[in-house]
């Protein structure tokens, strides 16, 4: 007899993960295998959204999650709306509160915003009455990203729990790691993190994670390796003496794997790559790289959120 | 809202009679099984188009195409909801193109399920036709929608509702009217 499924999203706002429960991680993910099948359809939309509008609100780059986030929308039948601060009147001085208020005053229904200060969707949640989702505040979190790391993992290993994961870079300036770490953690997985001293930041051990500054121990024994991307543009902080130097101490490279790392070692990158820094050609074009399938469940993922989180009342 | 059952209209030999006959008519109707699919909405929906293609392939001696269909996405009533519904896989592993659809469904009500289902379905190809099998009709339709195959007519009154209970999800198998 099967069991019915009462489960519920009960948030208005998606601001990060370290708040979220393991179950309510588990909804997002069942969900978004949901429209993993919609978007397999020779025609990948549904009209579930139909009238309402989702604002992409991005305050820095992106490729990957702002054009997922547009499609997500789409497919759900919605209507998007994107701006970005470098061509919108955030450059005559005009501040995120009012940006979002009149916005609002437009009738929206949602609005996903990616911004350089941590916290930034959390303020925005308290004074919108729309759902407020976090494209990536500052060094805090990434939530979506982190969900569909995870989503990944799990379609590619069957299970999160106990799979050992590493987590290679710069630690310290990443909010794919932290908001990777804790849903990593919450649902079961062992988890390691490697860099450079100067990107690791301190007391990081007490989100329940193993670090070593040894590639090698990260790769070895690793099910997962979560690579994140040099920010070659905060080279000015002098937190490695070059990018050389960073490649051959931290790269991946085929020989490494070769030599510390299982045949189903899956290699993953948030994006975008520095190839010959961070991973080299062949590892980030290679048979174990589960790259571009990420940024291909990062659509699913996000139409969970938005359609999970569309109903709550205004 | 506290339901109690005013009448039990089907057992679980009921049950079993209806969905032979049903598919006795399908298949009559149909001259057969030629590019013949059954096509269920979830969730007990679903349980009795498997039950129905069974019958089919006992009478018959030939499979028929078994598919589920999950309609949540393409309810109209989402907006009034308080949290959003669930959604369940939709499985349907054949082209339907060319093909003649028996959709089926427990409760026929005011329709707006049906035509969820419908807009679902030519989202996934074009069928030669659709026909549609319920095993309950309770009046009220709110759309102009009528099924082909009934397994039985239930006048009811707007304060009632009729439960289907069937053994793969419920603890028992059987069809009441309650109010």
């Amino acid at each position: 007899m099967k069991k019915v499924d009462e489960r519920k999203w009960t948030r208005k706002h998606l601001l990060g993960i370290e708040e979220l429960s393991a179950g309510e991680i588990e909804l997002i993910l069942d969900q978004s295998e949901r429209f993993q099948e919609v978007l397999a359809r020779s025609i990948p939309k549904v009209p579930t959204l139909r009238g309402r509008t989702v604002v992409n609100l991005f305050c820095e780059p992106s490729t990957r999650t702002r054009a997922s986030f547009e499609l997500a929308a789409k497919r759900l039948g919605a209507d998007t709306l994107n701006i970005s601060s470098s061509s919108s009147s955030f450059l005559k001085g005009e501040t995120l509160k009012d940006t979002a208020r009149n916005l609002e005053a437009m009738k929206i229904d949602a609005i996903v915003m990616r911004h350089p200060c941590s916290g930034a969707p959390y303020f925005l949640s308290q004074f919108v009455k729309v759902s407020v989702i976090n494209a990536g505040d500052g060094a805090h979190e990434h939530p979506t990203q982190a969900l569909l790391d995870v989503l990944t993992i799990r379609q590619r290993l069957g299970k999160i729990k106990g799979v050992k994961v590493s987590i290679i870079g710069d630690i310290s300036h990443s909010r794919v790691a932290r908001s990777g770490i804790w849903a990593l953690k919450k649902l079961g997985a062992d988890v390691t993190v490697c860099g450079p001293k100067t990107m690791m930041p301190a007391a990081i051990e007490k989100m329940g994670v193993r670090v070593t500054y040894d590639i090698k121990e990260a790769v070895k024994g690793a099910d997962v390796l979560n690579v994140l991307r040099i920010q070659l543009e905060r080279e000015e902080n002098m937190l490695f003496p070059g990018i050389r130097e960073y490649a051959q101490r931290f790269g991946i490279t085929r020989q490494l794997l070769e030599k510390y790392a299982g045949d189903k070692t899956i290699i993953m990158h948030p994006g975008p790559i520095n190839r010959g820094v961070e991973l080299s050609q062949d590892v980030a074009d290679g048979k174990n790289s589960v790259i571009l399938e990420q940024a291909k469940n990062g659509v699913a993922v996000r139409m969970a959120v938005l359609y999970l989180l569309s109903s709550i009342k205004r | 809202m506290n339901l109690k059952i005013k009448a039990k209209i089907l057992d679980a030999e009921g049950i079993k009679r209806t969905l032979l006959r049903i598919a006795h008519e399908i298949l009559e109707k149909n001259q057969g099984v030629k590019d013949l699919v059954i096509i269920g909405i979830r969730t007990r929906g679903a349980y009795l188009a498997e039950r129905i293609a069974r019958n089919m392939e006992a009478i018959e001696g030939k499979k028929v195409p078994v598919g589920a269909m999950d309609i949540t996405l393409y309810r109209d009533d989402l907006s009034e909801v308080a949290s959003q519904p669930i959604v369940h896989s939709t499985e349907i592993d054949f082209d339907i193109s060319g093909k003649k659809i028996i959709l089926v469904d427990d409760v026929l009500y005011t329709g707006r399920t049906i035509r969820c289902a419908l807009d679902g379905l030519i989202d996934h190809g074009r069928p030669a036709n659709i026909q549609l099998a319920v095993l309950v009709d309770r009046g009220h339709r709110e759309l102009p929608i009528r099924p082909d195959f009934v397994g039985k007519n239930i006048p009811t009154a707007q304060n009632e509702t009729v439960e289907v209970k069937l053994t793969e999800s419920d603890d028992r198998e059987e069809v009441d009217v309650l109010a």
